[in-house]
């Protein structure tokens, strides 16, 4: 089967509540990870916002789904790339994104982060390198 | 729009039996889902819909079978999360039949 695997990103661009790009994007990915596929994510523009941390939806009426961010260690997703300079550009840093991480099966399920911070121009790099690159 | 009687309440289910309410449940729902079923519920099943619930109030989602048999396997041991012995308590699927009963949506990445 491992020559099937292709390398996908998915590039998350959008802030998470107002359209439904977001969640939709995510239960995308969570259905790839059925298909043993080589998974990342990617997070820039306002998709930073997708995963920071203590979101409150009280005042939009949609529903919370960020905890769900956490369980993508559990399929097996973990490289996760932020965008240096969107954080940046939007005040943010580190301690404001939730703090995703993953159990790794070849180190004793030792916890390890999937987050990881990009530059923009490494970002580029990475999308170079997939075979299958689905923005939303 | 279809629906199934629990002890006198009348509650919404979709097509495939799924409660369209999260918050209609309560644990006969469950045994009701299970009688239609043809499945006896018995502890080790109220362990698995238990999980599940509470997977689903931490995380917001119904965990993909793989990911269910992981994860039972971490908090219940080995010898239960394994999907011969979850497909034994659900015949139907772990994660679609178990999900059912527990008043959670079809799971995603269910497929």
């Amino acid at each position: 089967m491992s020559e099937n695997i292709k390398k996908f990103m998915f590039v998350n661009t959008k802030a998470p509540y107002g359209t439904v790009y977001a969640l939709e994007s995510l239960e995308v990915v969570l259905i790839s990870a059925a298909f043993d596929q080589d998974v990342s994510l990617a997070f820039c523009d306002d998709g930073v916002f997708q995963i920071t941390d203590n979101q409150k939806t009280d005042g939009s009426g949609m529903k919370n789904f960020s905890a769900a961010y956490k369980a993508l260690g559990d399929y097996d997703i973990n490289k996760i790339y932020i965008e240096k300079e969107s954080l940046e550009e939007r005040g943010l840093t580190l301690d404001n994104l939730m703090k995703l991480t993953y159990e790794d099966e070849d180190d004793d399920w030792a916890e390890k982060d999937s987050i990881h911070l990009v530059t923009r121009a490494e970002l580029a790099d990475l999308m170079d390198k997939q075979d299958v690159t689905i923005s939303s | 729009m279809a629906t199934i009687s629990v002890e006198g309440k009348d509650l919404e289910v979709d097509e495939e039996g799924y409660l369209v309410n999260l918050d209609d449940w309560f644990p006969e729902v469950a045994t009701a889902m299970a009688v239609i079923d043809e499945v006896e519920m018995g502890d080790d099943h109220w362990d698995i819909i238990n999980f599940l619930r509470e997977y689903y109030e931490e995380y917001q989602i119904a965990p993909a079978v793989r990911v269910l048999t992981k994860a039972v396997a971490k908090k219940l041991g080995k010898e239960k999360g394994n999907s011969k012995y979850l497909y034994q308590l659900f015949p139907y699927g772990p994660g679609k039949q178990a999900c059912k009963f527990a008043g959670l949506p079809k799971p995603t990445g269910c497929v």
